[in-house]
């Protein structure tokens, strides 16, 4: 669907498709979703909360809870690997080794009861031949990599000790710790205080061009995906509806829940001008997963909607020069102010 | 840390001067004496010889009096002779301990050994038919009451193998030795067992929804490292607790164990020595027992700090 594969494509995602089974029925948290990340590219995916962002993620890496999740369909290759095949041996070698992971809680997602050290060499153990002297050498020298001052002490420390930020680049620190192909930032800086906020993202981005990592950046924030971002998709309610470059999205958004997107985020009003506008926010709530409408999903809250919006589903269909969106709609945008 | 383990001390200590005091008052409360018992098995008989042998036994003091008595001894390491065999309390007490001792331990053992790792199995495999088995195995053993248990299994052992294990001693063999004391030992660490097994598996559930077992997991980490390496060392906290409780009531079921089973421990010596009201025996060995069960308690938590980095004693 998008670009064929090359021999710098470090992941493709094609037709997946997760579902959940839950007492209220059955709903596709990703709906035929595809996508795929060059070395050193940064992807962003964004969406509101429950779009099936985190699942997309989590399918890559095949730590969808089972029950009540599974991944019923497509394909995942990383560096040539279909992941969906491989047993659960054979996947454990590729998570924290070529495939890494980055959370949203840097407070919860470490283990507080074991040394930050040991939880950067658990990494190290599980995928490379080292001693232990080694690993923890490798291990202050992440810390140091990630800009934790005074590394050899920090690494005998317990995650209590640290604070919010400083968990986060542990968290990066023990994520890079066996250069992965691919890391996955999910929502990373979210839970962190903005100023800190910009220097975790300043770090990923830099340590993901020093290492040439593929990244998937996983984000509500339309402001990191300008930041940080080469290529970005857009997800509603489980599907994949944009999908552009950086520039080519800012630009010239083609899906409605894109623009309605762009609109509610709040602009720097610059000294002396008129300052009663107000934000724009898409009206309406993102549809229940398992009762969503026959046809588009934003249908109900799009403004531009017409009759066949509501009763057809849109094909994700190119709108030009690597642009592709899913709306009826999309060519008229484009003229469209 | 050390300010505080000192204070501990202090405390322990307190505790164990008020526990002296309750008991001694509690044992005198109670009607009638062992020179009372004894001279009612007698039919009739002269009440000054009564009085003489309650002279005697230092039982017509005021009770404040017997009471710095009997601290008083109990610092220099006299702990008084008992009234029945009139031999010295501590000659009758000291070969007991270890009785009990290997009896409570094995108990415990066996509590902690089947229950954490049963625990994290049903937690794992939570709404599995394996969990439904072992919590309904579970309820069981926190239903029935040691003593029952005791008799079932004596008699299954006698119609099964045609004799029981009768506790001897000089055991020849290790199998006769350990039959001795782990069937009793796990007649009454059943209960702790299916305890232990339940407090490990609902702290479990809650450790393995936490977002550090995803980390576990992103990093490639095994489903066993993962459950005992990760979440079981988070999850042993409330488990220390309970067994540190369970030491405590451990020597209430050994009472009636020893009994059914016929094994000459502390607990039973304890029961016969309330009924004939032998003093000097009864007070030592609450004394015992309190000093166990406070000893107990303090490890507990000196083991949660040790455990858990976030808990650190100040001053």
């Amino acid at each position: 669907m998008t670009e064929t594969r090359t021999e710098d494509t470090v992941l493709d995602v094609k037709n997946l498709q997760t579902v959940f089974f839950t007492n209220s029925g059955l709903f596709r948290a990703v709906d035929d979703v595809s996508f795929s990340v060059r070395r050193g590219e940064t992807l962003a995916i964004v969406g509101e909360s429950g779009c099936g962002k985190s699942v997309t993620a989590l399918s890559v890496m095949r730590l969808v809870p089972d029950p009540p999740g599974r991944v019923v369909g497509g394909s995942v290759t990383l560096e040539g690997t279909d992941l969906l095949g491989l047993d659960e041996a054979e996947m454990r070698n590729i998570r924290g080794n070529r495939i890494s992971m980055i959370f949203q809680e840097p407070m919860t997602s470490l283990n507080p009861v074991m040394r930050i050290g040991d939880q950067i060499t658990e990494v190290l153990r599980l995928h490379r031949e080292m001693t232990s002297k080694e690993t923890w050498a490798k291990a202050v020298e992440m810390l140091r990599l990630v800009r934790i001052p005074e590394p050899e002490r920090r690494a005998q420390e317990y995650p209590h000790q640290l604070s919010g930020g400083m968990r986060q680049r542990a968290m990066i620190a023990m994520a890079l710790a066996c250069r992965p192909a691919l890391l996955i930032a999910d929502e990373p800086t979210t839970a962190l205080d903005v100023t800190i906020q910009a220097q975790i993202l300043a770090l990923i981005v830099d340590l993901q061009k020093t290492l040439g990592t593929g990244l998937i950046l996983i984000t509500h924030d339309l402001g990191v995906v300008a930041q940080t971002a080469q290529r970005v998709i857009v997800m509603y309610a489980g599907k994949k509806v944009e999908e552009a470059t950086v520039e080519d999205l800012f630009e010239n958004p083609r899906h409605p829940y894109t623009r309605g997107l762009m609109a509610s985020m709040p602009a720097v009003i610059s000294f002396g001008a008129k300052t009663d506008a107000r934000l724009t926010e898409i009206p309406g709530m993102v549809p229940s997963l398992t009762n969503l409408p026959p046809g588009c999903a934003f249908a109900p809250r799009c403004s531009l909607a017409v009759d066949r919006c509501r009763a057809e589903y849109p094909p994700l269909q190119e709108t030009g020069g690597d642009h592709f969106a899913a709306c009826w709609r999309a060519t008229e945008m484009v003229a469209a102010p | 840390m050390f300010a505080y383990i000192v204070r501990r001390l202090v405390l322990m200590l307190v505790t164990l001067i008020g526990i002296s005091i309750i008991i001694f008052v509690l044992l005198r409360v109670v009607p009638g004496n062992i020179v009372d018992i004894l001279f009612d098995a007698a039919g009739f008989v002269d009440p000054t010889d009564k009085a003489n042998l309650e002279k005697e036994l230092g039982l017509n003091l005021p009770i404040y009096q017997q009471y710095l008595n009997w601290i008083g001894g109990l610092l220099h390491g006299d702990l008084g002779y008992s009234y029945v065999s009139e031999k010295p309390a501590l000659q009758e007490i000291l070969p007991r301990i270890p009785i009990t001792a290997r009896l409570a331990a094995l108990a415990l053992l066996f509590s902690a050994s089947i229950g954490i790792p049963l625990g994290v199995l049903s937690a794992v495999h939570q709404g599995s038919r394996l969990d439904y088995t072992l919590r309904v195995v579970s309820l069981s053993g926190l239903s029935l009451p040691s003593f029952w248990l005791g008799l079932l299994i004596l008699m299954a052992s006698v119609s099964l193998f045609g004799h029981m294990p009768i506790y001897n001693p000089n055991p020849a063999t290790w199998t006769e030795a350990f039959a001795i004391y782990a069937v009793p030992a796990m007649a009454v660490g059943f209960r702790s067992a299916a305890l232990t097994m339940r407090i490990t598996r609902s702290s479990m559930l809650e450790i393995l929804r936490q977002d550090y077992i995803r980390t576990a997991r992103a990093k490639g980490a095994s489903e066993a490292s993962v459950n005992y390496r990760h979440a079981l060392k988070n999850a042993i906290l409330p488990v220390i607790t309970v067994i540190g409780i369970e030491a405590a009531f451990l020597i209430g079921g050994l009472i009636v164990t020893e009994t059914v089973f016929n094994i000459p421990g502390v607990a039973r010596f304890l029961v016969e020595a309330l009924r004939w009201r032998d003093y000097p025996i009864v007070q030592n060995l609450v004394m015992l027992i309190a000093v166990v069960v406070v000893v107990a308690n303090f490890t507990v938590d000196m083991l949660y700090a040790a455990i858990d980095p976030r808990i650190r004693y100040g001053d």
